[in-house]
C-alpha cells in the first residue's frame, strides 16, 4: 500500500516524551493545531459572553446585570452598564472573534493539524516556527485580556480602531488610555505569529507533498489553508506596520494619522498634518483579505466534507472550485475601499473599488451553485457533519446576498454603518465560518480524539443553532433599513426607539442560541472521556487523513511514506465499495 | 523497490539553490532533499511578508507627504553613505563564505570532522560588517537627532526613524542566522548545511537590496 | 431528516423575506431630490437578490429533500458543470453590469456633481458629541476659524475670532439645521476632534466628517418637516446621543427664522 523507498528519511524530531514537550511546548503540528482549537473555543466562550451582555443592555438599558460591576466598577457602577463600557465590550467582542476566533480555528487549528496529514508530510516544515506561531498567538491573547483589567478599561475605538479615537490618547475618551495601547501591542504579536502559521503552511505544502500528491491531488481543504496562508501573508505584513505607526502617534508625538487643529474637550492636540484616512486604507487593505481568511477555510473544509456525504464528488470536480477561492483571493486585494465609500475619500474612487467589489460576488456566486448543483443526483448521508455543511450553504447565500447591496455605493450611502452592515457580516462571518467549524469538529473529531461523537447532541446543536442564527441575524437587516445605526449603547432617536422591540427579540434568541451551544461543549467533553472508540475510517472517506489511524501516531503514518495514486473525492464508484481511497493503486472506473 | 541508500528525490516545484559548483560533482547528494526545498521555499515567502511591510510604509510615507503641508525635508546624515559600503561589502565576504563552503564540500566529498578554516574568516567578516552596518545606523540617528530632527519632529524624520529602526531590526534578525549557521558549520561543514546557508544568504543579500531601495526613496522623498 | 431541514428552510425562507415584501421595517420616504434614485436602486436589487435568494434557499431545501437518504447510482447535473458555471457569470454579470452603470448616476449626482452655485451655504462643525451649524449671516461672508480659539465653555464652537474678524460678528451659530424647502444646500462638514458623520435617513445621503478635511455635502430638500440628523461613525462614549435636528420649512417661515437669528 505504501512505499517505503518514496522519500528519504525526514524525521525532524523523535516522539517527546517530557510532559512540557509533549503538551506544551510541542513542536508536533498535531498537538499546535489542538492547542489553536482550544484557544479558539476559549475565546468564543468569552466573545459569546460578551454579546450577550451587550445585548442585554440595548434591549434593557437602565438593567442591572448583576456580578457586572465585579468585573467593571468603573464600567458598570451597580452592575448598570455604561455607554463606554458598552463600546469597550463591543470592541472587544470584535476583537477577539475576528482574530482569534475566525482566524484560529478553520485556519490554523484545523489546518495545523490536518495539512501535513493530507498531504502525508510528517510535520510542518519548520516545526519550531509552528510552536512560536502559537504561542505568540496565546501572548496575543494574555495581552488583549489584559486590557479588561486596566484602570481605563478596554479601548472602545471598536476592532476597526479609527483614528483619530484611536491615535490622540486618553484626551478622546475613557479606554483610550492604556487599553488602546494593549490592544495595538496584542494585533502586533498576533500578526507576528499569522506570518510565522503562513510561512509554515505555504512551504509545507510546496515542498513536502508525499509521491503522487499533485497540486491538483491535494483535498479542497487543503487548497483552501494554502490559499488562506498566501493571503494572510500579504495581509497581516501590511497590519503590523500600521499598528506600529497607531502606537507611535499614541506614545511618542508622531502626526501620521493625527491631523493639526484638533481641539478635544477644549485642548488644542499637539498633532500636525496627519491623515485619518490613512489609518483607515492601511486598515482595510489588511481589513478586507482577512474576511476572506475567515471564510476560505471554512469553504474549502465544507466542500472537502460534503463530497464524503454526498457520495459524489463536487460538480466540475477540484478546478471548478480551486478557480473560485484562487479568484476570491485574488480580487480581495483590490476591493478594500468599499468599507470607505462615504469615508471622505475621492467619491470617484467609490466606483473603482465598487467594481471589482460586485465582480467578486461572481466566484462565490459560481461555489454556491456548484454546491447545489453537485447535490443533484447524490446519495446524502445525514450526520452532524453534514447538516452544518448544508446549513452553510444556506446561511452563506443569506450573508451573501446582502453584500450586493453594500457593494453599491449608491445604496451604501443609506445603510453603510447601520444594522444592515452588521447583518452582512454577522452572517458571513459569525454564521457560516462557524458552521464551516463546527462541520469540520464533527468531522474530524473522530480523527484528533479517536472517539466518535454524539450524533444525537450533534444534531440537536444543530437545528437549535440553525433557527437560532436565523432568528438572531435576519432581523438585522430589517433594522438597518430602517436605519438603524450601529455601535449605539442606546436608542435615544425618535426613529429608533420603535425598534427596540425588535433588538429585545433579538437578544432573546441570541441567549437561547449561546445555550444551545452548550450542547456542543457538552458533547466535546463527553467525547473526550466517554465517546465510543472511533475507526480508521467513521465515514468511509477517500483523503489521506483517514488512512491512518484515530488518532494518528507521533510521525502521521507510522514510518510509511503513503504514496498517493488518486484524486482525492472519488465517490460514487462501481465496485463493491462506493469510495476508492487515495492511496488505492489502479485505474478507477466513474459511474 | 529500489534501494539505494539517497533514492531519486522527486522534482521539485522551485529551481534549488544548490550551492555553487554543486552540478559539476554528478553527485546525487547534490540535489535537494524535501527538507532543504522547503527551506527555500520557506525564505522566500519570508521574503515577500517583509517586502510588503516595508510596501505598506513606504506608501505610508507617500499619502502622508501628501496629506498636509507640513513636510519638511531632511538632509539624510553622511554616514548612510558609509553603512551601504558596508552593507554591500557584507554581501561579498557571504559570497565569499559560501564559495568557499563549496569548495569544502567538494574536497571532503562527504561530511567533515574538522572545520576547515577557509569559510570561517569570512563568515566573521560578514557579522562583523554587519554590527558595523547596525552602529553606524546608530550614529545616524545620533547625527540627525544633533541636526535637531528627532521622531517626532516632522513627519519626514518620523518615517526616517520608523524606516531605519525596522530595518535594523531585521538585520539584526541576519545577523542572529548568520551566528547561527556558524555555530552549526563549526560543529561539521557538510552538504547538509547547504540549503540553510543559502537560506541565510539569500536574507542577508535582501537585507542589502532593500537597504538600497529604502535608500533611494528617503533620499528621494525624505 | 432530510425534510425535516426543507421545511424548516422553506419556512425559514419565507419568514425572512416576509417583512420585505410587507415593508414591515423600510425606510422613510425620502424628501430628497436624489433619494428616489437611491430607493429605485434599493428596489431593482432587493428583487433582482430577492429572486436569487428565494430561488437558491428553494432549490437547496428541494434537493435535500429530493436526495437525502437515497441509496441510488448517483447522478451528475445534466450537462456537467459547464452550463452552471457559465450561468452564474452570466447572470451575475448582468446583474452587475446593470446595477453599476444606473447607480453610478445615483452617486454621481450626490457626490460628483458640482454644487448649485446660488446654493445656501452652511458650516457644519461636528465635534464630542454635538453638531453646529453657522451661517454666513447678513454680510454673507463667513467669519475665519481658529482651532485655538475653539472653546465649547464660553460657547465658541467654530473657534470664531469675534475680537478681530468682522465678518464673523454676524455669523449665526446654532445648535440644529434649518433650511428652506426646495432650496439647493451647500453643507461644508467640519470635524473638531474624531471622525464624525452626517446622517439624514429621508435624505437618503451621509458623509464622513473627517478633522483636518473640509468635505462639502449638497442636496435638495423637499418636503418641509422635522427630522434627524445622526451621528453613525463611532466617536467615543457620547456616540449614541449625538444628534441634531433638520427642520426644513417654507420659504416665508424661513426667512421670518433668519431674521429673527440675525436680530439676535
Amino acid at each position: 500500500m505504501s512505499d517505503t523507498s518514496a522519500q528519504p528519511e525526514v524525521h525532524h524530531h523523535g516522539p517527546p516524551q517530557a510532559f512540557i514537550r509533549k503538551y506544551v511546548f510541542s513542536l508536533d503540528h498535531k498537538v499546535i493545531g489542538l492547542q489553536y482549537y482550544g484557544l479558539a473555543l476559549v475565546a468564543v466562550f468569552i466573545g459569546m459572553v460578551l454579546s450577550w451582555l451587550f445585548r442585554i443592555h440595548l434591549g434593557w438599558a437602565n438593567m442591572a446585570i448583576p456580578g457586572l460591576q465585579l468585573l467593571s466598577p468603573n464600567g458598570a457602577p451597580g452592575g448598570v452598564m455604561t455607554p463606554e463600557y458598552y463600546l469597550s465590550l463591543l470592541t472587544m467582542h470584535g476583537t477577539i472573534m475576528v482574530f482569534f476566533v475566525l482566524t484560529n480555528a478553520p485556519f490554523a487549528g484545523f489546518g495545523n493539524y490536518f495539512l501535513p496529514i493530507q498531504i502525508a508530510a510528517e510535520d510542518m516544515a519548520f516545526p519550531r516556527f509552528n510552536m512560536m506561531s502559537f504561542w505568540t498567538t496565546f501572548v496575543a491573547f494574555l495581552v488583549l485580556m489584559a486590557a479588561f483589567f486596566v484602570h481605563d478599561g478596554p479601548p472602545i475605538s471598536g476592532w476597526t480602531a479609527y483614528a483619530t479615537l484611536s491615535s490622540v490618547g486618553k484626551a478622546a475618551g475613557p479606554g483610550e488610555a492604556l487599553g488602546q495601547d494593549l490592544w495595538i501591542v496584542s494585533i502586533g504579536f498576533f500578526c507576528i505569529g499569522q506570518l510565522l502559521g503562513s510561512l509554515n503552511f505555504i512551504a509545507t505544502t510546496l515542498d513536502l507533498r508525499t509521491k503522487g500528491m499533485k497540486l491538483a491531488r491535494m483535498p479542497l481543504s487543503t487548497w483552501a489553508w494554502f490559499i488562506t496562508a498566501c493571503i494572510g501573508l500579504l495581509a497581516f505584513a501590511d497590519l503590523l506596520p500600521g499598528a506600529i505607526l497607531l502606537l507611535l502617534d499614541r506614545t511618542a508625538g508622531t502626526s501620521f494619522f493625527s491631523p493639526a487643529g484638533l481641539v478635544v474637550g477644549d485642548v488644542v492636540q499637539p498633532h500636525s498634518g496627519g491623515s485619518p484616512l490613512l489609518w483607515q486604507h492601511l486598515f482595510w487593505f489588511f481589513g478586507h483579505p482577512e474576511v476572506y481568511i475567515a471564510i476560505i477555510p471554512a469553504f474549502g473544509i465544507v466542500a472537502h466534507i460534503l463530497p464524503a456525504f454526498m457520495r459524489k464528488p463536487m460538480l466540475g470536480g477540484m478546478r471548478v472550485m480551486i478557480g473560485c477561492m484562487t479568484a476570491a483571493a485574488f480580487l480581495s486585494y483590490m476591493v478594500w475601499g468599499h468599507h470607505m465609500f462615504v469615508s471622505g475619500m475621492n467619491p470617484f474612487s467609490a466606483i473603482t473599488f465598487s467594481v471589482p467589489t460586485l465582480i467578486i460576488t461572481i466566484p462565490f456566486t459560481v461555489a454556491t451553485l456548484i454546491f447545489l448543483g453537485s447535490i443533484y443526483g447524490a446519495n446524502l448521508r445525514f450526520t452532524s457533519a453534514s447538516l452544518f455543511s448544508l446549513g452553510f450553504i444556506s446561511v452563506f447565500i443569506s450573508g451573501g446576498i446582502s453584500g450586493f447591496f453594500l457593494a453599491q455605493p449608491s445604496i451604501d450611502v443609506y445603510v453603510h454603518a447601520t444594522y444592515f452592515v452588521v447583518a452582512h457580516f454577522h452572517f458571513v462571518m459569525a454564521v457560516a465560518a462557524i458552521f464551516g467549524i463546527f462541520a469540520g469538529s464533527y468531522f474530524w473529531m473522530p480523527k484528533m480524539v479517536g472517539r466518535m461523537m454524539d450524533e444525537t447532541l450533534g444534531k440537536l446543536h444543530f437545528w437549535l443553532t440553525f433557527i437560532g442564527v436565523y432568528c438572531i441575524f435576519m432581523p438585522m437587516h430589517y433594522l438597518g433599513l430602517a436605519g438603524n445605526v450601529r455601535r449605539y449603547a442606546a436608542f435615544t432617536d425618535n426613529y429608533m426607539i420603535p425598534l427596540i422591540p425588535v433588538h429585545k427579540f433579538i437578544t432573546i434568541a441570541a441567549l437561547l442560541t449561546g445555550a444551545a451551544q452548550l450542547i456542543f461543549l457538552y458533547n466535546l467533553f463527553h467525547t473526550r472521556f466517554w465517546g465510543p472508540i472511533a475507526p480508521e475510517n467513521p465515514w468511509e472517506a477517500t483523503s489521506l487523513e483517514w488512512s491512518t489511524p484515530s488518532p494518528p501516531p507521533f510521525d502521521n503514518f507510522g514510518g510509511k511514506h503513503p504514496v498517493v495514486y488518486q484524486d482525492p473525492y472519488e465517490y460514487g464508484v462501481e465496485g463493491p465499495q462506493d469510495y476508492v481511497m487515495q492511496t488505492a493503486p489502479g485505474k478507477v472506473t466513474a459511474t | 523497490m529500489a534501494s539505494t541508500t539517497y533514492p531519486p528525490a522527486r522534482p521539485v516545484a522551485k529551481p534549488v539553490m544548490a550551492m555553487p559548483g554543486a552540478r559539476a560533482l554528478g553527485d546525487q547528494r547534490a540535489v535537494a532533499t524535501p527538507q532543504a526545498a522547503a527551506t527555500q521555499t520557506g525564505i522566500w515567502v519570508c521574503v515577500c511578508a517583509i517586502f510588503m511591510c516595508f510596501a505598506a510604509l513606504i506608501s505610508a510615507l507617500v499619502v502622508r507627504e501628501g496629506a498636509s503641508t507640513d513636510w519638511r525635508h531632511l538632509a539624510l546624515p553622511r554616514i548612510l553613505y558609509f553603512n551601504t559600503l558596508v552593507l554591500m561589502l557584507s554581501s561579498y565576504t557571504l559570497e565569499v563564505c559560501r564559495h568557499r563552503f563549496a569548495a569544502s564540500v567538494r574536497q571532503e566529498a562527504g561530511p567533515s570532522e574538522t572545520p576547515l578554516p577557509d569559510l570561517f574568516p569570512w563568515l566573521y567578516a560578514t557579522i562583523l560588517l554587519g554590527s558595523i552596518f547596525v552602529v553606524g545606523q546608530y550614529l545616524a540617528w545620533r547625527a540627525l537627532e544633533a541636526s535637531g530632527f528627532y521622531l517626532a519632529t516632522n513627519p519626514s524624520s518620523s518615517f526616517f526613524y520608523v524606516l531605519t529602526a525596522m530595518h535594523g531590526l531585521h538585520v539584526l534578525g541576519g545577523m542572529a542566522g548568520l551566528i547561527y549557521m556558524a555555530r552549526r558549520l563549526a560543529r561539521s561543514v557538510s552538504i547538509k548545511q547547504a540549503s540553510a546557508l543559502g537560506a541565510t544568504a539569500v536574507y542577508w543579500h535582501f537585507m542589502g537590496f532593500l537597504w538600497i531601495f529604502l535608500f533611494l526613496v528617503m533620499a528621494i522623498r525624505l | 431528516m432530510g425534510k425535516v431541514f426543507c421545511v424548516l428552510l422553506v419556512i425559514i425562507t419565507l419568514v425572512s423575506v416576509y417583512p420585505i415584501i410587507a415593508h414591515t421595517w423600510w425606510p422613510p420616504p425620502t424628501i430628497s431630490t436624489t433619494g428616489p434614485s437611491v430607493d429605485r436602486q434599493l428596489d431593482e436589487t432587493m428583487v433582482g437578490t430577492g429572486v436569487l435568494f428565494i430561488s437558491s434557499q428553494l432549490i437547496l431545501a428541494g434537493f435535500v429533500w429530493a436526495f437525502g437518504g437515497r441509496k441510488g447510482k448517483i447522478k451528475n447535473w445534466p450537462g456537467g458543470h459547464k452550463p452552471v458555471v457559465a450561468f452564474g457569470i452570466i447572470i451575475v454579470g448582468l446583474e452587475i453590469l446593470s446595477l453599476t452603470f444606473v447607480g453610478s448616476k445615483a452617486w454621481a449626482a450626490m457626490y460628483l456633481a458640482p454644487p448649485n452655485e446660488h446654493a445656501l451655504r452652511v458650516d457644519v462643525q461636528a465635534e464630542q458629541f454635538a453638531f453646529f451649524f453657522r451661517y454666513a449671516g447678513p454680510d454673507g461672508v463667513f467669519g475665519g476659524v481658529h482651532p485655538e480659539l475653539i472653546s465649547d465653555a464660553t460657547g465658541n464652537y467654530f473657534g470664531l475670532d469675534l475680537e478681530h474678524d468682522v465678518a464673523s460678528r454676524d455669523d449665526i451659530v446654532v445648535g440644529s439645521l434649518t433650511i428652506p424647502v426646495d432650496t439647493p444646500i451647500l453643507l461644508t462638514l467640519h470635524s473638531k476632534d474624531m471622525i464624525h458623520n452626517f446622517y439624514v435617513p429621508e435624505l437618503r445621503l451621509q458623509q464622513d466628517i473627517v478633522p483636518g478635511l473640509e468635505i462639502p455635502l449638497h442636496f435638495t430638500a423637499t418636503k418641509a418637516g422635522h427630522y434627524e440628523i445622526v451621528c453613525t461613525q463611532l466617536c467615543g462614549l457620547g456616540h449614541y446621543s449625538m444628534r441634531a435636528f433638520l427642520d426644513v420649512l417654507s420659504q416665508p417661515d424661513f426667512d421670518a427664522w433668519l431674521k429673527q437669528q440675525s436680530g439676535d
